[in-house]
């Protein structure tokens, strides 16, 4: 073991801003792009799914239809 | 005789999975076990930063950095080189499915380009006394951020897919480039920044405790890219492949779930 307590751990030998800084601001990037991933497969499957009722549906359907392909 | 050369052998061959498809299902099934090995390869990793890992006589604690900075680096090179592979096997062979994988993979390695660029300058403060110098390390690892940026507005920005697809093939490409000058950048120019880390030449230059959270962290990343990298791709599938039938049957049963 490398640290004589946990708060020697968390001081990181006076580095702890630029140590902890980086770690931090990583797992927020990671974090961001996982949710970024969900929501963007959702947002397709959605829109994909509404194409697909509007283009199936009769006469509202072709307006809905145009929406979405813009 | 045409129609049996247009058809190889297609039964057993790996290449099978070209076919979005059958790569959309694979894709699916793939990634989750990715992800499971990210996860517990980072905790590994983690493990032997923070309690293996010795002090550095040098640097203190500090240098603990390097377990994210240098891996993230090695990844926001290794993706783009991905990305111009599979942009060139998209342009000779014109599948789909390449330039699409070349399109998942493109954010993810932006995002590693922006922690390499961010640990850097968090590591180089209190050791170089700058957050920034411009170095030909630095720039050429920031021409490589603005490259991920151009793939990715440009594949945006046009409409036509197939026009957008070969646009980004050729900025993946031209920019590949960049990726050995990066690399060697600290051989050939006289940088602030330090020599490769890792040698395949040379006996390591580190602790074995510290190249080997390295290592894990490094196959971390590489774990994660590809589960990211196929949860990303399989929605770009769908919406590319709409037409086709298998995709009409693939939503009907999404119909009400999401």
């Amino acid at each position: 073991m490398q640290w004589e307590s946990w708060s020697a751990f968390w001081q990181m030998g006076g580095a702890a801003p630029f140590v902890w800084g980086s770690y931090g601001i990583t797992a927020l990037l990671v974090v961001g792009e996982l949710i970024m991933v969900m929501r963007r497969r959702k947002d397709a499957l959605r829109r994909l799914l509404r194409l697909r009722r509007a283009k199936a549906g009769g006469s509202g359907g072709r307006r809905a239809f145009e929406e979405i392909v813009e | 005789m045409m129609k049996e050369m247009k058809r190889p052998e297609r039964g057993k061959s790996l290449f099978r999975f070209a076919a979005p498809q059958l790569f959309y299902p694979l894709a699916g099934a793939l990634a989750p076990w990715f992800a499971a090995a990210a996860a517990a390869l980072t905790i590994i990793g983690l493990w032997l930063a923070f309690f293996v890992a010795p002090t550095d006589a040098q640097q203190g604690e500090v240098y603990r950095v390097i377990f994210i900075h240098v891996p993230a680096a090695w990844m926001s090179m290794f993706v783009y080189l991905i990305m111009a592979f599979w942009s060139a096997v998209g342009l000779v062979m014109n599948t789909r499915l390449s330039f699409m994988m070349a399109r998942a993979l493109a954010p993810t390695g932006a995002m590693f380009c922006v922690v390499a660029l961010v640990t850097g300058a968090l590591w180089g403060k209190p050791t170089w006394g700058a957050y920034w110098v411009w170095d030909a390390r630095l720039t050429s690892q920031l021409l490589l951020l603005f490259l991920y940026f151009g793939f990715m507005a440009l594949t945006e920005a046009i409409e036509d897919p197939r026009r957008a697809d070969k646009a980004g093939a050729i900025i993946a490409l031209v920019g590949a480039v960049n990726v050995p000058i990066i690399y060697f950048s600290v051989k050939w120019w006289n940088t602030l920044h330090q020599g490769a880390s890792v040698s395949l030449t040379k006996a390591p230059s580190m602790a074995a405790t510290m190249l080997a959270g390295m290592l894990v962290m490094a196959l971390a990343s590489w774990a994660y890219t590809i589960a990211v990298t196929l949860w990303r791709v399989r929605p770009l599938i769908l919406e590319r492949e709409r037409h086709a039938e298998w995709v009409a049957a693939e939503l009907d049963a999404l119909e009400g779930k999401v």
